[in-house]
């Protein structure tokens, strides 16, 4: 497994600075939450290193090779992308959406025994199976949040970056998805996140980015890094951080500093 | 293949046997090949007009599909880049300036049309492949071409070409020829090759733009492939049959549920769908009791409006 890095990476949008110089490790076998508030460059960070937004200068590299410029198959194959929106834009079925994570792979030749097998492991990591006959508009939010997981998984990326794959569900759902994820880490591919929640964060990340303006304020193991100090300096506010009677985390917001 | 594409062309077979077989002459199957003078009719009549018939059909109902995956609008038709209304438009210059005395010019001239639009098209879209953009530009080329072909009309030399150009607005089969179908063929034949081979991108944008570049979709190829996919099929229907509408519309929604509603999967039984439905209904138009043919493109137009408001309906239901 390989290292996902951002060397000096700088972005602009509409002729706004969106992301300044960031320069980061990435290290496979781990959820790293990209944290900040709105407007910080989480997701602009993230779709550079999926490739989706060519920086303006610097780069995001993946095995010492620029994401930029790698053959946009090899790409797909190695990084997956788990957008905000829950697009499904025809009826299709659970198992129909889920092949669609073995485009890369398959290309233009019909899906053979390989994808049709990891189809079938992805649906199950997901406990999808069971519904993988049903058309997704009769999905519940949190059955369409896991398909759409599926698809992502039927690709067995190296890398699974997702852009707030926690935001829109309701806490059993959250706690749901969070371990499908912190299972995909533990089985050795890297999992990089953009999380609203510092509560999800504390509990759900190894380690955590912290971007204030584009910027990179803090970076590195969740315990280390998420300290009063640290998430003032992010986010303007006073936090009270506790532990739970299990031993974990929780992080409270008290006022703006 | 399966039992639903089987069933197909089977179906079709027996549209295209019906097909050759109706007319205001009926030519029963022992009178095809034998001696018999009706069998000139077959093949010099019939045998080109049922094979462009198909070759129409399977091209509007392939472009639909692609089209509909394309734009992810189930209300989606290939007359929406204005490839279709400017191969009209170049036609129509065709029978304006008295070209049309060269029975190959008229096509020549819709060819013409249709790649200009496409260029056009290109142009206005510019390097951004953003769909709302691009369907805003095949708008306003719709609507342009669409009044200058008006303009045409009332500024007709003499009623005799306003009635020409109208008369070939509306679409038709009618005593077409082994030379329109030699014209139909290889560019519908190209047309579908290059659309068909966007299956897996149109499949890819059911999870969205985002998603789709993620999975290797590059937009700007696929932009490139489904404009010169629809104009090389459309542009060669429209030069040979005239506008006909709403095949491409109705085709991919009756074909959509054999394919899952995969978007790729819609283009082949579409394409099946698409050649079924124009031969059928232009067996239908000559057996319309009147002084002349009924017109194909208004058959076409009559069954597909209420079907389009049968969609809206449906639609608007499930929005609700």
């Amino acid at each position: 497994m390989s290292a996902l890095t951002t060397e000096a990476l700088t972005l602009s949008l509409g002729g706004r600075r969106v992301l300044e110089e960031v320069t980061l490790t990435l290290a496979p076998g781990r959820v790293t939450a990209l944290l900040g508030p709105n407007g910080a460059g989480k997701s602009s960070l993230l779709a550079c290193l999926a490739a989706l937004r060519r920086p303006d200068s610097g780069a995001a590299t993946l095995d010492g090779k620029d994401v930029a410029t790698l053959p946009a198959r090899e790409r797909a194959r190695r990084i997956g992308f788990l957008p905000q929106q829950a697009d499904v834009h025809w009826d299709v079925d659970v198992r129909a959406l889920v092949a669609l994570g073995r485009l890369p792979w398959r290309g233009r030749g019909a899906a053979d025994a390989a994808d049709r097998a990891a189809v079938e492991r992805a649906l199950e990591a997901t406990a999808m199976t069971a519904l993988a006959g049903r058309p997704v508009e009769q999905l519940s939010g949190g059955e369409r949040a896991r398909a759409l997981l599926a698809r992502v998984l039927a690709g067995e990326p190296e890398w699974l970056l997702a852009d707030e794959p926690l935001a829109s569900l309701d806490p059993a759902h959250q706690l749901d998805v969070g371990a499908r994820l912190r299972a995909v880490a533990t089985a050795g591919a890297g999992v990089v996140l953009v999380v609203h929640d510092l509560n999800l964060a504390a509990r759900l990340a190894d380690s955590v980015v912290l971007l204030r303006a584009g910027r990179v304020v803090a970076a590195g193991d969740t315990a280390a890094v998420l300290t009063p100090e640290a998430i003032a300096a992010t986010y303007g506010v006073a936090v009270e951080v506790g532990v739970t009677a299990r031993g974990e985390r929780y992080i409270v917001p008290v006022g703006r500093v | 293949m399966s039992r639903a594409t089987l069933w197909l062309l089977l179906a079709l077979l027996l549209a295209a046997a019906g097909s050759l077989a109706a007319g205001k002459v009926w030519v029963p199957l022992d009178a095809w090949t034998s001696a018999d003078p009706r069998s000139i009719i077959i093949v010099e009549l019939r045998l080109p007009r049922t094979i462009l018939a198909l070759i129409v059909g399977a091209a509007l109902g392939v472009a639909g599909a692609a089209m509909q995956g394309y734009l992810r609008n189930p209300l989606a038709d290939p007359g929406l880049f204005g490839v279709s209304s400017g191969a009209a438009l170049g036609a129509v210059c065709a029978l304006f300036f008295g070209y049309a005395a060269q029975a190959w010019l008229l096509p020549l001239f819709a060819l013409a049309g249709a790649a200009a639009t496409m260029a056009a098209l290109a142009l206005i879209a510019g390097r951004s492949a953003s769909l709302v953009v691009f369907t805003l530009a095949g708008m306003v080329l719709t609507s342009l071409t669409g009044s200058l072909t008006a303009l045409a009309i009332s500024l007709a030399p003499t009623p005799f070409v306003a009635s020409e150009i109208v008369t070939w607005l509306m679409g038709a089969l009618t005593d077409r020829s082994w030379n329109d179908v030699g014209l139909a063929l290889p560019l519908v034949t190209i047309g579908l090759a290059v659309l068909a081979r966007t299956a897996p991108a149109l499949d890819a944008l059911t999870l969205g733009e985002t998603a789709a570049r993620s999975l290797g979709v590059e937009p700007r190829r696929l932009q490139r492939a489904i404009v010169l996919g629809v104009a090389l099929t459309v542009g060669a229907t429209v030069a040979t049959a005239g506008v006909i509408g709403f095949v491409g519309l109705m085709v991919p929604h009756l074909v959509r549920p054999l394919a899952r509603h995969r978007p790729g999967a819609t283009l082949w039984p579409s394409a099946l769908a698409g050649a079924l439905l124009v031969t059928v209904a232009d067996t239908l138009v000559r057996l319309v009791p009147s002084a002349s043919e009924l017109r194909l493109g208004i058959a076409m137009s009559l069954l597909g409006a209420p079907f389009f408001l049968y969609l809206l309906l449906r639609l608007r239901r499930r929005l609700a």
